[in-house]
Order: C-alpha cells, then sequence, then structure tokens
C-alpha cells in the first residue's frame, strides 16, 4: 500500500509546503500501514531525493523526460498520471499551493476521480481498503469555514492546507542515526504532445525585500482612510517601523490601493508580528487573512467593530488623529 | 470575441460565518448574496475583450432558481446573455458541477457557430474553495488551461497570461479556444449603470435543466472553526493614546 506524495519545486528547488504535504502523508501511511513515497518531477529535481528520504519518503520515483525542463501543469499532471498508472497508490498528495492544486485538479481529472482540495489533519479517518470512504476536515471561505467532507474513490486525491502541519523530519530508521540513502526509482512518463503548450513560457524573478506576506510590522488601511491620500500617514508609520502598507477589499475596489496590498481571503495572508488595523471593520474575509498577525492593534471610531472586540489591542478613535500621533511619539523617543 | 464566464451564487456573511442547526449549510437569514471577487474580475475581464474586439459574453450558473440575481447582476454590467442550470437547491459537489458546466457549453456550443474562444472561471469558489471546477471542464473539452491569472493579454489566437507564485512572475501563452482561471486584482470591475440595471430586469434568462450524476466528494457537515480567546486591552482614546501605543510597540521590540 503506497501514499504518493508529489514533491512541488521549482526549477529544482523544493518549496517548503512540500515538506509540510511529506509529513502529513507520513503520519497518514503510518495509521494506515502504508508506504510513502515521493515524486519528483524533471531531472533538475533528481538531487532533492536525499531531503525527501529525511522527511520519510522510503522511495523517490523521479520523473524524466527531455521535455520536462519546467514547470507546467499539464506536463507534471501526465507524469504524476503515468506513475499513478504503474504503482497504484491508494492516495495521492500534494501542498495546497496554486501549483500544488492545479496539478491535482488535472491528475483528477484524467482519472476522473474527486479531488479534495486544503485537507487539515484533524480527526481524518482513512482506511487502506479503497472501497471505504476517507472522512477529512477541509477548508472553506478561505479558513473561515470548516467541512467535514467523505470521499469515496480508488485513488484519493488530495491536497493539504497550508501551514496545517509543521513539517518534521522522520525518525531515522538506522538505529545509528545515520541518515538513510535513497534509492531513486527513475521512470519516463507518457506525456501527450499537446502538454507543453501549457508550459511556462518566461518568468521575471520579482527583487528580493519585504513583502506583504513576510513583513513584521503591517500597517493596514480599511474604508475610513476615507481616500488614496489619506493613507501618507499610515505610508509615514509603516516606514518608520520598516514594515508595509496593507489594505482591506474596501480601499482596493474604491482604486485607492493596488489588489497587491490587500490583506484577506482573496488577497494575502499575512504573517507580522504587529498589524495596525486602521478603519477597518474586520469583515470575516479579512480577519482570514488578518489573524496569521501574532499581535492586532485596532484603530476605529467604532468600540464595538468586529476588528476591536477581536484585536488584542485598540484605541478608539480618529485614524486621521491617531496615526499621526504615534509616528510623532516614535519620533520623540528615537 | 466569444466568451463564457462561469459565476457562482454565495451568501455574503459579514463579521462571522453562521452554521444551520442541522449543520449542512450556512445560515442565511439576514444575509445578502454575491460573487467571489475573482468572478467578478472574470467578468470584467470577458467585458473589456469584448467591447475592444466586439463580440460577446455570456454568464453561465448552475445554481438554485435565486441564482438568477447573480445572472441580472451580470446583465446589468452589459453581459449580453445568461443561463442558469438549476439545481434541486443544494450545492452540488465539484465533479457534478462540472459536469453540468461541460455539458451546457456543449449544447451552447452546437447552437452557436464557433466554439467560445474564452471560457473564463473564477481561481476559486468563495464558499467552496474547491480549486478545480474549471480546470475539469478544460480538460473535458480539451482546451489549455491555466490557474491564478492576474495578467491577461488576448490576441486574436492566443491569450497571454501572468501570476505570481511566491517571488516569481511566470508567463504562459495560450493558443484559442482556452480556459482561464483569474484571480482578484486582475482588472478593477465595473460598476453597474442605473441604465444598465434597467436593462437587466428585462433580458431573458435561460434555463437549462442537465442531469448530472455526483461525484465522489460528499460534504457530510460544515464546522465553525474554533475561535481564539480575545484578550482586548482598550490603550485609550484618540491621541492620547498614542504613548501607550508606543509602549507597546517597544515590550515587543518592534521600536
Ligand atoms: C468572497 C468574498 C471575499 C472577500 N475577500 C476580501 C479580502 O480578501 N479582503 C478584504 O478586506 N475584504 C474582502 N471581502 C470584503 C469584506 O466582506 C468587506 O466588505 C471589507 O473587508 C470591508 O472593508 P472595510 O473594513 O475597509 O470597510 P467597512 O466595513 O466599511 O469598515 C470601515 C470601518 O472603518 C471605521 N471608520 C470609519 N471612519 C473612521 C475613522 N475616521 N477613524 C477610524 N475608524 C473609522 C468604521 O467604524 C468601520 O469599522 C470579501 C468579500 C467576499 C464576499
Ligand atoms: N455552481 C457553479 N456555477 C457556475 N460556476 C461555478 C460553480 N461552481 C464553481 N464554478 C466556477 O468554477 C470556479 C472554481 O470553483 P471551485 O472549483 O469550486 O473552487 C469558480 O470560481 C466559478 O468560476
Amino acid at each position: 500500500m503506497i501514499v504518493l506524495v508529489l514533491a512541488e519545486h521549482d526549477r529544482g528547488t523544493l518549496v517548503p509546503a512540500a515538506l509540510e504535504a511529506l509529513t502529513f502523508g507520513r503520519g497518514l501511511a503510518a495509521s494506515m500501514g502504508a508506504e510513502v513515497h515521493a515524486v519528483t518531477i524533471g531531472s533538475v529535481a533528481d538531487a532533492l531525493a536525499d531531503e525527501l528520504g529525511a522527511y520519510g519518503a522510503t522511495t523517490v520515483h523521479q520523473a524524466r523526460h527531455e521535455w520536462l525542463t519546467d514547470y507546467g501543469p499539464d506536463l507534471w499532471a501526465d507524469a504524476v498520471t503515468t506513475l499513478v498508472e504503474s504503482i497504484a497508490p491508494h492516495a495521492v498528495l500534494a501542498c495546497g499551493t496554486d501549483r500544488g492544486n492545479e496539478v491535482l485538479a488535472q491528475l483528477a481529472a484524467r482519472l476522473d476521480a474527486p479531488f479534495v482540495a486544503n485537507v487539515l489533519p484533524d480527526d481524518l479517518v482513512a482506511t487502506g481498503d479503497p472501497d471505504a470512504p476517507w472522512e477529512l476536515t477541509r477548508v472553506r471561505w478561505g479558513g473561515s469555514l470548516y467541512e467535514r467532507t467523505a470521499l469515496t474513490a480508488a485513488v484519493k486525491i488530495v491536497s493539504v492546507a497550508r501551514h496545517a502541519v509543521d513539517a518534521e523530519l522522520a525518525e531515522p530508521t538506522d538505529p545509528d542515526g545515520a541518515s538513510v540513502v535513497i534509492t531513486p526509482a527513475p521512470f519516463t512518463p507518457q506525456i501527450d504532445e499537446r502538454a507543453p503548450i501549457t508550459m511556462v513560457r518566461d518568468r521575471v524573478e520579482r527583487e528580493a525585500g519585504v513583502t506583504l506576506a513576510t513583513a513584521a510590522v503591517v500597517v493596514g488601511g480599511g474604508r475610513g482612510v476615507g481616500s488614496a491620500e489619506g493613507f501618507a500617514p499610515l505610508e509615514d508609520l509603516a516606514t518608520l517601523l520598516g514594515g508595509v502598507v496593507g489594505c482591506s477589499r474596501a480601499v482596493t475596489n474604491n482604486g485607492w490601493r493596488n489588489h497587491s496590498d490587500q490583506v484577506g481571503q482573496t488577497g494575502t495572508r499575512i504573517g507580522a508580528d504587529l498589524y495596525f488595523a486602521c478603519g477597518i471593520s474586520g469583515a470575516i474575509q479579512h480577519w482570514v487573512g488578518a489573524s496569521g498577525a501574532k499581535c492586532i492593534l485596532a484603530i476605529n471610531t467604532d468600540r464595538g467593530a468586529n476588528i476591536v472586540t477581536k484585536a488584542d489591542y485598540a484605541v478608539i478613535g480618529d485614524l486621521h488623529e491617531v496615526v499621526p500621533a504615534i509616528a510623532a511619539e516614535i519620533r520623540a523617543r528615537r | 470575441m466569444r466568451v463564457l464566464v462561469c459565476i457562482k451564487r454565495v451568501p455574503a456573511p459579514g463579521a462571522r460565518i453562521n452554521v444551520t442547526a442541522d449543520g449542512l449549510a450556512v445560515d442565511t437569514t439576514n444575509l445578502g448574496f454575491t460573487m467571489s471577487p475573482h468572478e467578478e474580475c472574470a467578468l470584467e475581464a470577458g467585458l473589456g475583450l469584448v467591447e475592444a474586439a466586439g463580440g460577446s459574453v455570456t454568464a453561465l450558473t448552475v445554481g438554485p432558481d435565486e441564482a438568477e440575481e447573480q445572472l441580472r447582476y451580470a446583465a446589468s454590467l452589459g453581459v449580453h446573455s445568461m443561463v442558469l442550470v438549476p439545481t434541486d437547491g443544494g450545492d452540488w459537489d465539484p465533479q457534478r458541477t462540472a459536469r453540468a458546466i461541460t455539458h451546457t457549453i456543449g449544447e451552447l456550443e452546437a447552437a452557436g457557430e464557433e466554439p467560445f474562444d474564452l471560457v473564463i472561471f473564477g481561481n476559486e469558489s468563495a464558499d467552496a474553495g474547491g480549486f478545480q471546477v474549471g480546470v475539469r471542464v478544460a480538460r473535458a473539452l480539451a482546451r489549455p488551461m491555466i490557474t491564478g491569472i492576474k495578467g491577461l493579454e488576448v490576441t486574436d489566437t492566443t491569450a497571454r497570461v501572468r501570476r505570481e507564485i511566491d517571488g516569481v512572475q511566470e508567463v504562459y501563452e495560450l493558443p484559442l479556444p482556452a480556459v482561464l482561471g483569474v484571480k482578484e486584482g486582475l482588472n478593477l470591475p465595473r460598476y453597474p449603470t442605473m441604465k444598465g440595471r434597467l436593462a437587466s430586469r428585462k433580458a431573458a434568462v435561460e434555463s437549462t435543466v442537465v442531469t448530472s450524476a455526483p461525484g465522489g466528494q460528499a460534504m457530510m457537515a460544515l464546522l465553525t472553526p474554533p475561535e481564539a480567546e480575545s484578550h482586548l486591552v482598550v490603550l485609550g482614546e484618540g491621541a492620547a493614546a498614542a504613548a501607550a501605543v508606543v509602549d507597546v510597540l517597544a515590550e515587543r521590540g518592534l521600536l
């Protein structure tokens, strides 16, 4: 019995979420008495085998083909389909990233099988009996609601919600603790001649720097900011703290800021040490993007606003007065 | 240019999502309804292309009869025709939804002379977030498909699309006819005009009944995620609270 994990990589660099999926797969396989295998796509990823072994893969399948030089959903899905047809795994997992979900959806479409996206490790009921349904918990509404779902399929195709599992190294199987050397299992996939059509054509690396997702401080503004110009004091505060400005959808919808600044279900999830939420009511679709912040400080005229009741700290008042006063106080203390 | 856009009616919850007593649905008492922002951008993309190149945009939804509201909203923006595939009221699983959409596209294309140059989906539905209906339809139609799209340029023969994955912008080039899964940020969707609103009331909604078999994923229950306990500290009112705010920054090593 095999649980197969797609090891997502970008031109040979493993994405961190792939190790979350592998850790999830290891737990799942242990509960079913199955083996965990990983698959990498393209020779550029051959070097990943040892790392995947360290995270518990006992076999690493390597798709090798002259067309597999970069990512493409059809190329990758064709490669995984070939492997599924040859080793008949009980389950195929990937991380719930754009690429992970895209490849699994393509795989499911090829196999005419169901695909359950963004599953959590909670209360998983899985058996090795191919006829028995699994019971899974998955996220809806970008994480604002959970769903218990029954999955009935010969091959269970599941993606693992991001940040739901911490990637953990496997216990070394060798009693001396020596790292296990993985013997790779290369294979030549059957790739449709039309598959290269959807391969990446071109790419532009973004400049390294603080992004909304990784900034330590985010100063967020909502409808209460009132205008595009109204963001100047928020920019100033963010710059003082080495952070960035974020916003709500009300702001992007009004054209006050670019969507790349939007925090929430259809924007960015932040992981800041501190999030200032200024003139934002805290709708659930905004909250789901903000709640990853370790500390939330709301500035709002309305003591009853949802963001205020959920925040760690609040200042009740007009953000147009409070935000400049905070910046002035920081300057005075430095 | 013939464009089809797939939209889904969903409730528009505010501060929290409540579940009905039987645990099988979102409690929509006092809630309005909407569609995903991604799908609003899909409509905008279709309308923009047709304004520039001529042609028509069709909006398609699989849902309860009430989903006519979302189709009429699309019409008020300028969509030319609307198709509703009625469900029994409940939410269909992704395979079933995809089969119904594929079948309906087949019928619409058989009735028109040409295939849709573009079929545009949201990247994921607002409520279910299955990340798959568009991919399944594309595969069934044997058309190229890319998800996560945040940039789009269309010529007579190709769609050049852009998307972002961690730190990298990727570019793809799809020959038409193609299928796209788009994300909010692709464009800034327009609002309906008064004239559009009035016209949309009278526009015809075509209803096409499709029998579509359920797939292998069945929702058993909805659960509200555990909420972290709140430990709100009110630091004060107005500008006078600035000193207390900066104390918090200092405590957290952020000064
Ligand atoms: C499927 C779906 C996805 C969505 N995705 C997102 C998303 O990704 N991100 C997102 O943000 N939203 C999203 N939304 C929209 C969301 O539901 C809300 O409409 C939006 O977050 C509201 O923005 P807001 O808080 O700025 O505005 P409002 O709700 O209007 O709140 C404004 C707040 O500002 C306060 N205020 C006003 N003036 C002042 C002042 N002078 N000083 C201090 N406070 C003041 C008010 O008391 C109020 O609390 C989504 C909606 C749907 C249906
Ligand atoms: N019931 C539906 N009716 C019309 N389009 C739908 C429906 N469900 C999903 N879609 C489309 O498919 C996209 C992806 O949905 P999903 O696979 O549920 O995340 C959505 O953004 C819509 O464009």
